[in-house]
């Protein structure tokens, strides 16, 4: 036991004497949450918008300002004919073009029917089906407003909305989880593959195996001051969404910093299996990377809906651990539910842990090459 | 120049002899675009729809119907018991909860206000205001055929209806993986040119053998260069790769000039392999790069437009960005790719990467000292 704190001592020194590094472990989810929390966002402001009014009347003069007023577009450009609206479109400021048909108001007005035409830009189809939605609704309302001008009321259904767990919209409630996925994930299987295949690679792992220090010992001390930080990272990332954001925990804390505790404790043990197969340390950051860093963004549900992913790709999903911490984590940190509610992405978590950590002691080479 | 011709073969024979790093290098770009290219996409379909009928009258039954024959909803659950529906709600069974309270039909053409209420499941809030966009869509849908059924039996002077058509264009059916391919490929070529590069540069001197290197003649330019050209030729491998998967598999229209892409994605790995470079003279341990380069990797990837809008980010955000390479070749990747933009289209994008590439790689030749 006292030659294995004197190694967790030794890792330690390792990992302080190199403040950069340090450094940086903290930066990355702190740079991460602000970058989330204040400068990108999933919703559509300001996008571009061109119109091309054939009119020119009272009615789409209104129109256009209720749409300009709405907060979302901003107008770039009015067009004067049809053969701009290919070059306004090339140029990438403009997202979305309207067209009113001649004599918009005056057919309106008379004979109850004006055409108009929405052109956006598909090239970004998120945004395209946003703002055309957003426009769609704008001028639904203008219609009504003038439908309530000649009909009585009576017939209109009033739909009303309640946004559950998250009733202001705030888009925290998507991206901590997330954040915190994704950086225990990352971080954890590079720093853990890379100081192992660091010590191979130098050679010095020759000298920890001939020591009294026995195989395990070796990587458990390796792993213990990487569970400890990114353990203070799980803090950190919480105290700062709570500090900046007001966003607290919901459920029992002590539940989620468990079940972190456990994602963790996975998250390692596939940094020690990636070492296990890397000769190098190129080949092990290249792995837990190149190789992760896209799947764990794109397929844990954390910016892109796991619900609207191809089949296969649910099914993928299954074996990709982020999927069910980001369910945990949510589960608790927002809806506020109880392990009632978690026990079974928790248990595959451990059944995960326990499946890559007999992979990686069959595999661990205690003999040199 | 004979130099500098020396030692890039010698960096190509040693990226080569490394067997997995050869391999990976285009096997996982390939294998990465093949799985997540088709994977993304924002569209909202079956949107999982739980139905609490209290009223069941006809006109309930037939926004039920409307609702279920869109393509977006699916009812996966009707109950009459709110604390059950709210209890599954809980448990991620569906995402919306519509409550008609009895009374709806009743209420529907006897003045009083027919009220409905939903519950959005709002954790991703894009999600849940896109959702109940296309849901108050249906709603208003129906209601205006109500109001048109009741106005034709007391023939009036015809009601005021704007009539909308909308296309997309460039992308008529918004097909998701026009979108993503572009992007994908912009940072698998970004991620391997950055971090090998930088690699490689550190573990010369992480292993000693960049002192063989300085004691040589060889100039500090041309080493800079030297390290470079083999990364630039992957990364444009990695890209043509990348473009030819897209129109075989994925078979994405290419509009523009190929010629004019690959001029930007020269003039982009430039820069991005001289900040690598830069970075590399600070860092003494390829753990030391790795870090600083995943940190700037993350920051540049968030914000270049991939998975979030451009425009909606605040201004001094965009202002950051002006010095986010990535952001600039997402951009021109996908104009050029999709629209067919044209070389004076993306002049301003083009010239602020030149300006880069020049500011990172004369710092990278600065900044590196051939004493220690």
């Amino acid at each position: 036991m006292k030659r294995f704190l004197g190694f967790v001592k030794k890792e330690f020194l390792h990992i302080f004497r190199d403040y950069r590094t340090l450094f940086i472990i903290f930066g990355i989810p702190v740079a991460q949450i602000l970058i989330f929390g204040f400068a990108v966002s999933t919703d559509v402001k300001n996008a571009g918008i061109a119109f091309l009014d054939l009119s020119k009347d009272e009615t789409t003069l209104k129109l256009t300002d209720k749409i300009i007023s709405s907060g979302f577009f901003r107008r770039t450009e009015n067009l004067t004919g049809y053969n701009e609206i290919e070059d306004v479109f090339r140029k990438g400021k403009t997202k979305e073009v309207i067209i009113f048909e001649k004599d918009f108001g005056n057919k309106l007005l008379k004979e109850g029917k004006a055409s108009l035409s929405i052109l956006a830009d598909g090239s970004e189809p998120n945004t395209a089906t946003l703002i055309t939605n957003y426009t769609m609704a704008i001028i639904g309302d203008f219609n009504k407003e003038i439908l309530g001008a000649q009909t009585n009321n009576s017939l209109l259904i009033q739909p009303e909305v309640k946004m559950f767990y998250n009733p202001e919209l705030k888009s925290q409630h998507m991206f901590v989880p997330g954040v915190i996925t994704m950086i225990l994930i990352l971080i954890c299987a590079l720093m853990t593959s890379v100081t192992i295949t660091r010590e191979k690679e130098f050679g010095t792992m020759e000298v920890l195996l001939v020591s009294p220090l026995r195989p395990i010992q070796i990587i458990l001390g390796k792993v213990v001051p990487y569970f400890l930080l990114s353990f203070i990272n799980v803090a950190l990332i919480l105290i700062l969404s709570w500090l900046v954001f007001g966003l607290s925990v919901k459920g029992s804390i002590v539940l989620l910093l468990a079940e972190s505790m456990l994602y963790i404790m996975l998250s390692l043990s596939v940094g020690i299996l990636i070492s296990t197969v890397s000769g190098n340390m190129q080949q092990a950051i290249f792995i837990s990377l190149v190789g992760m860093m896209l799947p764990t963004i794109l397929l844990s549900g954390f910016i892109y809906p796991l619900e609207n992913m191809p089949v296969v790709y649910q099914i993928i999903s299954y074996i990709l651990p982020p999927r069910y911490f980001i369910t945990i984590i949510k589960s608790i940190m927002i809806k506020g539910t109880g392990i009632m509610y978690v026990w079974k992405e928790t248990l595959t978590l451990i059944a995960m842990t326990v499946l890559f950590i007999v992979l990686s002691v069959k595999k661990f080479k205690i003999r040199l090459e | 120049m004979r130099t500098i011709l020396y030692l890039i073969r010698k960096e190509f024979l040693q990226i080569f002899r490394n067997k997995f790093i050869s391999k990976a290098i285009f096997a996982v770009p390939i294998l990465q675009m093949l799985i997540l290219v088709p994977a993304v996409t924002f569209e909202i379909r079956n949107v999982r729809l739980c139905i609490i009928d209290n009223d069941l009258t006809p006109e309930s039954r037939g926004l039920i119907s409307k609702l279920e024959g869109s393509t977006f909803f699916k009812v996966k659950f009707t109950t009459f018991s709110e604390t059950e529906a709210n209890k599954l709600m809980h448990k991620n069974k569906f995402d919306v909860i519509l409550n008609i309270p009895s009374g709806f039909g009743e209420n529907l053409g006897n003045g009083k206000p027919a009220k409905l209420m939903a519950s959005v499941d709002a954790i991703n809030a894009s999600a849940a205001q896109l959702s109940w966009a296309y849901m108050s869509g249906v709603i208003r849908d129906y209601n205006l055929n109500i109001i048109t059924e009741n106005i034709n039996t007391v023939p009036v002077i015809p009601l005021p209806q704007i009539l909308i058509t909308n296309r997309f264009w460039y992308n008529e059916l918004l097909n998701y993986k026009h979108y993503m391919l572009p992007g994908i490929l912009t940072l698998l070529v970004t991620v391997i040119g950055f971090l090998l590069a930088g690699l490689n540069m550190v573990r010369e001197k992480e292993v000693g053998t960049i002192e063989q290197l300085n004691v040589t003649p060889v100039r500090k330019h041309q080493l800079i260069i030297a390290k470079m050209v083999p990364f630039i030729l992957i990364g444009l491998i990695d890209l043509s790769l990348g473009l030819i998967l897209g129109k075989l598999v994925f078979n994405i229209p290419f509009v523009g000039s190929v010629l004019l892409l690959f001029f930007c994605a020269f003039i982009f790995l430039i820069a991005v392999l001289g900040l690598a470079l830069f970075i590399s003279t600070f860092s003494g341990t390829q753990q030391q790069f790795m870090f600083i380069a995943f940190f700037c990797m993350i920051i540049f990837m968030l914000m270049s437009g991939l998975f979030t809008p451009y425009e909606s980010m605040p201004n001094w955000a965009q202002i950051i960005n002006m010095i986010n390479p990535v952001a600039y070749l997402m951009k021109i990747n996908r104009m050029v790719m999709l629209k067919g933009s044209s070389m004076h289209d993306i002049s301003r994008e083009i010239i602020s990467l030149i300006v880069i590439a020049v500011c990172s790689t004369s710092m990278a030749v600065r900044r590196y000292r051939k004493t220690t």
